[in-house]
């Protein structure tokens, strides 16, 4: 498998109030799980306009996740809720800019759920892990760089 | 900008994981960055005296720790920066620890992780604003929601202290779970006669608002500064004409229609009642579903006695708004319930103690409410099907806790105790009585608990069965309780004439609704969550809300009150400053960019955005752009995602700093 000792890079958004306290729940119960996922704290999943998710994958990520509080615990009232909407309608453009919808995820995961944490981030390298590297982005930068 | 890099080894907690000397070392080659060094722990005085002499020396104007979770010592390390005269937004944690070192195994994988986020924070730190607190003012009233024993102690610490509170109660009478009582562990105080006391001074304390009947709707606002809307339910009944006299509930013809909450169930109870006679207000309510007048207008006979005339059928919820500076949350618990009915219980597979099916299978507040004074025997041990004395009981532990295939992995606490006390209460009043409990562990910890235990086992002749339960049966007007005594290896059978079932204590139904409204953070089992189980138990991360009892898990009385007294404190530490300092990561607009489309405006949870007018030297409106009303917005961000022209900014998480983030990651 020419995937064999590929490892992903992956960039997750996450809320502060709920994902990222689940990260650190983890943490404190010292579970384990894939290293290739780096958060990005944000103080909602509301302030994640669709262009960051967009620049992660120029920047060259590989997969990106979005997770937040669960639909009705928004630290906000109801940041979540906008993050879904604009998940709704985002993901039909990046299936037209020629992203795969599948290197995206996006999940719940409350203050609570250090267990669910990890499984969603395991699940989701081993996802992209299968999905091979994402090369589309950096093959356009380096033909804009040659041609431009 | 000049940084200093500061990496903790947490003693060994990240250094074991985590060469630190190379990521210092990483680093050090960082743009910007003059200052790079690792130390033990960065936390302690040594270490942040590290940090404030770099910066004095170095003349730093930045600074990254790479330590523990934000969470734990953001705050430490930023008061430590300002200390030595940087602006304390100009500090960045990295989360070596919980993101790094404690999740990862493998040393040099967890060495490359801890520095991409050194990467990132130091990216992010580079550009940080300087930037000043927010005051705002605080409102010293505090809403206490429950009134258990927790709500009562926390709702009277505050008021003897001097401030007001809003007590909040959705039963028609203040006293909660305690008041169903018979006796409580390890003294044996009667329950009622140590409460009682407490819900007068409640209800004539001058600086308490007593609201019993109602529930809390809405809460809008932030900390020292909360607009909570209370629903009364109308209770049809006018609490200031109402003199309490009881005729009412006496002459209501309906009397087997309606079964008794306070006695769970075990005795009926009038159309129009007050739950127990010790009840506060006493002032009765009429359950509209049972009532004759409700369902066909044909009766009316508590308004023919009432000489108050205070029987008000055309009643309606009133909402009642209140201006709120602390909230503290003790909403209790309630017992599980485990039907024989599947769609009726809520957690399936404990069908095989026919609880529900056998009357004379109880559980544990059933069983006060027998073994109490004021309960429907009135002390009597009489069992429920028949009313003959039980001359053997059962009781079961661990009847839903600590069992996760069938019920929740945590323990109740409780259970243990009441249980011992329940078969030594027993045993005084039925001396020929047999008790036998089931039990996995008996846990005891507590003033005077593993001594009570022992009493009853020792003094009071209660045999204790290590084992569970299987089945139980009915068979020639015996229950048939067959088990296994793991100590001894064998199986066991006793032909009970009653079982007691200590079921688990679980969060209230509607807890996670309440918590919405609130807007604060609880756990899978719906018990609410605190933001540090050791050093900070009694706070909810949301700012201004506290907890107290059994709605944070599963607790006894003291800890109850123990934790109430404590959520009144750290109320009345809110209430030692006119002014509260705020977080001023919040939204900012560019005037200059705003196109005044006030898409802002509307994605705003908090009505933060209001319309500014921009005019010329004439005073003619040029143009109309957002503004921000910095005492109302909370800092979530949403408007900066929204905004076309990206003219909103959320200050600390500006589209710049995060795009340095997602770059740093090259």
């Amino acid at each position: 498998m020419e995937n064999k000792t590929f490892e992903p890079k992956i960039i997750a958004f996450v809320c502060n109030w709920c994902t990222y306290t689940g990260a650190d729940l983890a943490g404190t119960s010292r579970m384990k799980y894939e290293p290739n996922v780096r958060l990005i704290k944000l103080p909602c999943t509301g302030r994640i306009d669709p262009v960051m998710i967009l620049k992660a994958f120029e920047k060259g990520a590989d997969g990106v996740l979005v997770s937040g509080c669960h639909p009705g615990d928004c630290h906000y009232n109801a940041g979540n809720f906008h993050a879904r909407r604009r998940w709704i309608m985002f993901h039909k453009l990046l299936d037209f800019v020629g992203i795969d919808e599948n290197r995206l995820h996006f999940s719940w995961v409350s203050a609570s759920e250090g267990k669910k944490f990890v499984d969603v981030i395991n699940g989701f390298v081993n996802k992209v892990k299968a999905k091979g590297p994402f090369e589309k982005y950096e093959k356009i930068n380096k033909e804009f760089v040659i041609n431009g | 900008m000049k940084i200093g890099v500061f990496i903790c080894h947490c003693g060994e907690n990240i250094g074991r994981t985590v060469d630190c000397v190379r990521v210092a070392k990483a680093c050090s080659f960082f743009p910007n960055v003059v200052h790079s060094v690792e130390y033990k722990y960065m936390c302690s005085d040594p270490g942040q005296n590290m940090i404030k002499q770099a910066i004095k020396d170095l003349k730093l104007d930045g600074v990254v720790v790479g330590s523990c979770s934000p969470h734990m010592h953001e705050k430490t390390f930023r008061k430590a920066v300002s200390d030595a005269g940087v602006n304390p937004f100009l500090c960045e944690i990295a989360n070596l620890r919980e993101h790094v070192s404690w999740v990862h195994d493998d040393k040099e994988v967890a060495t490359d992780k801890a520095i991409d986020l050194m990467r990132f924070a130091v990216e992010k730190v580079k550009r940080n604003a300087p930037l000043k607190t927010i005051q705002v003012p605080v409102t010293k009233r505090t809403l206490v929601i429950g009134g258990g024993i927790a709500g009562i102690q926390a709702a009277l610490d505050v008021a003897n202290a001097g401030y007001e509170v809003v007590l909040v109660e959705k039963e028609p009478s203040i006293g909660g779970h305690m008041s169903q009582l018979s006796e409580t562990f390890p003294t044996l105080d009667c329950s009622q006669c140590i409460l009682t006391p407490r819900m007068v001074e409640v209800y004539q304390h001058p600086k308490i608002k007593l609201m019993t009947y109602s529930e809390v709707e809405k809460v809008e606002g932030f900390i020292g500064n909360f607009k909570v809307t209370i629903r009364k339910k109308a209770r049809f009944v006018d609490d200031t004409l109402c003199s309490g006299c009881g005729d009412c509930a006496i002459k209501c013809p309906i009397k087997k229609k309606a079964l008794s909450e306070f006695d769970e169930k075990l005795a009926f109870r009038s159309a129009i009642y007050v739950p127990f006679p010790q009840a506060v207000p006493n002032i009765p309510v009429i359950d509209k579903e049972v009532c004759t007048y409700f369902k066909n207008g044909k009766c009316s006979m508590c308004v023919k006695v009432c000489g108050r005339n205070a029987i008000k059928f055309d009643q309606q919820d009133e909402f009642i708004s209140e201006d709120i500076g602390a909230i503290i949350v003790a909403t209790g618990y309630k017992l599980y319930t485990i039907d024989k009915k599947p769609e009726a219980s809520e957690i399936k597979g404990y069908g095989e103690y026919g609880y529900g099916k056998y009357k004379d299978v109880v559980d544990g507040l059933q069983f006060e409410r027998i073994a109490s004074a004021s309960g429907p025997t009135s002390g009597e041990f009489q069992r429920p099907s028949d009313g003959k004395t039980p001359k053997k009981i059962v009781f079961i532990q661990c009847v839903g806790s600590r069992d996760e295939s069938k019920g929740f992995s945590y323990c109740s606490k409780i259970c243990c105790m009441y249980t011992a006390k329940h078969a030594m209460l027993y045993k005084h009043k039925v001396h020929d009585g047999e008790a036998y409990v089931f039990y996995m562990d008996i846990r005891a910890g507590g003033k005077m608990y593993e001594e009570f235990v022992r009493r009853a086992i020792e003094e009071d002749g209660v045999k204790y069965i290590r084992g569970r339960v299987s089945r139980i049966y009915e068979e020639d007007g015996k229950y048939i309780v067959k088990g296994e005594d793991t100590l001894a290896g064998v199986p066991i059978q006793i032909d009970a004439d009653m079982v007691v079932l200590a079921t688990a204590m679980v969060a209230q139904t509607d807890a996670p609704k309440l918590a919405q409204t609130i807007g604060m953070p609880y756990d899978n089992y719906g018990f609410y969550s605190e933001v540090h189980p050791k050093l900070r138990p009694v706070e909810s991360s949301t700012g201004g809300v506290f907890l107290a009892g059994a709605c944070n898990s599963p607790r006894d009385i003291p800890d109850s009150v123990a934790m109430a007294s404590a959520a009144a404190a750290k109320a009345l530490v809110l209430f030692g400053s006119d002014m509260l300092e705020r977080e001023p990561t919040i939204a900012f607009v560019n005037e200059n960019l705003c196109a005044g489309c006030f898409y802002c405006k509307k994605v705003c949870a908090y009505n933060a955005i209001e319309v500014k007018q921009i005019k010329d030297k004439n005073g003619n409106v040029i143009k109309e752009v957002a503004f921000v009303n910095s005492g109302l917005c909370q800092g979530c961000g949403t408007c900066n995602a929204t905004c076309p022209s990206k003219a909103i900014e959320l200050i600390g998480y500006t589209d710049e700093q995060i795009y340095a983030e997602i770059a740093a990651l090259m």
